[in-house]
């Protein structure tokens, strides 16, 4: 219950301050269609330099949750997800709205994030310091071995092409060996001045997460927002939590998928909400109001997209292989403030752990409350038109680039690498292996080199880095996520692209 | 698959390709040997799977990604070609803030819908890219204290 012990301090001005402002931020930027939670965080990072790292991973973890709810507003009122994670709540969610219930549908989404929110914060407030203790038994080739395995994971799991998946893996892991070597001092593929010094993380991560969007706002044209944004009649919230009483079913089943989906590095949200809305549809006696604007389509794919918020963090604090893309920003976030997932952070650093972790849980519930009553201006800035929005991104980008080292030379990489992954991911390329690779790659090459040196001295390379029940056991789950997704693919000839399996989704409605 | 995106993913596929062969390439050739160790790990998987990606495109056995087509790259092409002018000459040359104004007015004015013959669109662009340059220069100069390079007009 170390937790409790740190509970005041999200309650401190600046820190409660900062959790009020992402998470209204967050619910605003998450119902804007295009703007994704992870560019969302990824954009905040550079806000977060001059802060605590504390306040700043608030401010970062309370975007993440609310972008995710903020989705939902959109979802709901206009048709259009916020965010792939939102795709489910479109089938009842924008039916209701349609009926006249936009007030109905919004409390429901808003209710039932936060009861699956705060039992993924729960779940990541007892797993994670077990986890973490767990994680001191590891050694160079174990903490190696789990590197390569969050590129892996990601890699075949959250592309459309295992091939292709573990590709952009290998050139994230490739563009983190760029720049001088830490044990030598040699220069590595330094083909320009601009990467003399290594790619920093950050402007990396806002290149291959907010250009992609930009250029496809570009690539839309001139086009108006046509989208019909209904009417938000008022509703007693009260009635809503009755409903929600009513429909325990669909909450469990949305909030249990959303907490295992999320321990699953890789899967993320927009699986969760699906996957949840089916098994809720199939084990509901009303099945065939699916669909109509029924209340539990609705709590089934909310209450479990927020549920795996929590849950995708425990393996990024834990063992520092993010669960998500999302998860992925924030190990930057945190590794911007030299802390270290893992129990360095939770034995040297409780302070930020676990105010970060119980803001979260606050934070749920804040974006219950606000949510309910930033709906309906949150569905007016989701009209904002792209090309607004894509110059507004763009400017944010590029400032928030150089401003983590005051370096043109991070813009230029930004840029290079956002463009390159807008032309990259029309051909099947995605970009969260390649940053996952990007961001372990050190991890894998420190442990890589510690390991050889060890196995040098004691044994051979081949018996450290193979044998022994733990290296066998991640060697082994390596194996079993390539050859898994490789035989999915295979047997279900899976869709095309991502936009593609998006168009799915809403033919379906 | 038609044959646009087969001839565009041989193209993609092959510049991935090439950008392997190059880094396995220099891997295994750069000295000091330890210093490319774990490069040349990477760099020879990289290299397997970039080539398998290129066979099966050039065999016209690629199911993923859709290419680009006529349309979307019309779509885009002004657009990135501001954002490219803008991040690797303008922002220098003329100052942050200013190139991030004219940007934003560029584009804004490309994309925006709203016709361009009427007054009132232009008088719109201007209140919002004046809105835009003042939430930039509120948040970066005077929030973070971000110091940029010198602005050319002032």
């Amino acid at each position: 219950m170390e937790f409790l012990a740190y509970f005041g301090d999200v309650f401190v001005p600046v820190n409660f301050g900062l959790l009020l402002l992402g998470t209204i931020g967050g619910l605003i930027l998450g119902a804007t269609p295009g703007l994704s939670p992870t560019m969302a965080v990824a954009l905040l990072i550079p806000f977060t330099f001059r802060l605590e790292p504390a306040q700043g991973l608030i401010l970062l973890g309370a975007a993440y949750t609310s972008t995710v709810a903020g989705g939902a507003v959109s979802a709901i009122l206009l048709k259009i997800p916020g965010a792939p994670a939102n795709i489910a709540t479109t089938l009842d969610g924008h039916t209701m709205a349609r009926k006249g219930q936009g007030a109905r549908a919004l409390h429901l989404s808003f209710l039932s994030s936060a009861v699956g929110g705060v039992f993924g914060v729960l779940l990541l407030i007892f797993l994670t310091p077990v986890l973490a203790q767990w994680a001191l038994a590891f050694g160079p080739s174990h903490l190696f071995w789990l590197a390569i395995l969050g590129v892996t994971v990601i890699g075949s799991l959250d592309s459309s092409s295992v091939v292709k998946g573990l590709l952009s893996g290998c050139i994230g892991l490739w563009l983190a060996t760029i720049g001088f070597d830490d044990i030598m001092g040699a220069q590595r593929f330094i083909f320009h001045p601009s990467v003399s010094g290594g790619i920093n993380v950050i402007p990396a991560l806002i290149g291959l997460f907010a250009i992609p969007q930009v250029i496809t706002m570009f690539a839309k044209g001139r086009q108006r927002l046509d989208a019909e944004v209904l009417s938000v009649e008022r509703h007693p919230v009260g009635q809503a939590v009755r409903e929600m009483g009513r429909r325990t079913r669909a909450l469990s089943i949305g909030t249990l998928t959303g907490s295992v989906i999320g321990l699953i590095p890789g899967v993320g949200g927009q699986i969760a909400g699906l996957v949840a809305y089916d098994q809720s549809k199939k084990l509901s006696p009303e099945r065939e109001k699916f669909g109509t604007g029924h209340s539990e389509g609705i709590i089934a794919a909310e209450s479990a997209n927020n549920a795996m918020v929590g849950p995708s963090l425990v393996p990024l604090l834990t063992l520092s292989i993010p669960g998500s893309p999302t998860a992925a920003v924030l190990l930057g976030g945190l590794l911007i403030h030299g802390i270290f997932p893992g129990s360095d952070l939770f034995d040297n650093h409780p302070q930020v752990a676990w105010t970060f972790i119980n803001s979260m849980l606050i934070g749920q519930i804040l974006m219950c409350l606000f949510g309910l009553y930033v709906a309906g201006l949150a569905a007016r800035v989701a009209q904002v038109p792209n090309a607004v929005m894509a110059a507004v991104v763009l400017g944010l980008a590029v400032f928030g680039s150089y401003s983590v080292q005051n370096s043109m030379g991070d813009v230029y990489v930004m840029m290079t690498l956002g463009t390159g992954m807008y032309f990259l991911e029309r051909f099947g390329f995605s970009a969260a292996p390649l940053v996952l690779g990007l961001i372990l790659g050190p991890i894998a090459e420190a442990n890589f080199i510690q390991g050889s040196m060890i196995a040098t001295a004691t044994s051979s390379v081949g018996l450290y880095f193979f044998t022994g029940a733990l290296n066998l056991l991640l060697i082994g789950l390596v194996l079993v996520s390539v050859g898994y997704s490789a035989w999915m693919e295979i047997m279900s000839r899976r869709y095309t692209t991502k936009d593609d399996a998006i168009e799915k989704e809403e033919a379906l409605s | 698959m038609t044959d646009l995106p087969r001839s565009q993913h041989i193209v993609a596929s092959g510049l991935v390709a090439a950008v392997g062969l190059a880094v396995v390439t220099i891997s295994y050739t750069q000295e000091p040997t330890a210093a490319f160790l774990f490069p040349r790990i990477i760099s020879t998987v990289f290299v397997v799977l970039a080539l398998w990606t290129f066979g099966k495109a050039a065999l016209g056995r690629t199911k993923v990604g859709n290419g680009l087509d006529r349309r979307a790259m019309i779509s885009i092409l002004p657009g990135l070609a501001v954002a490219l002018i803008y991040v690797f000459w303008a922002a220098k040359a003329l100052g942050f803030y200013t190139a991030s104004t004219l940007a934003f007015f560029v584009l804004l004015s490309l994309y925006d819908p709203a016709p361009h013959g009427v007054g009132k669109t232009w008088v719109r662009r201007i209140v919002i890219t004046a809105g835009f340059l003042a939430v930039m220069y509120g948040l970066f100069a005077m929030l973070l204290k971000v110091f940029t390079p010198r602005e050319i007009f002032f």
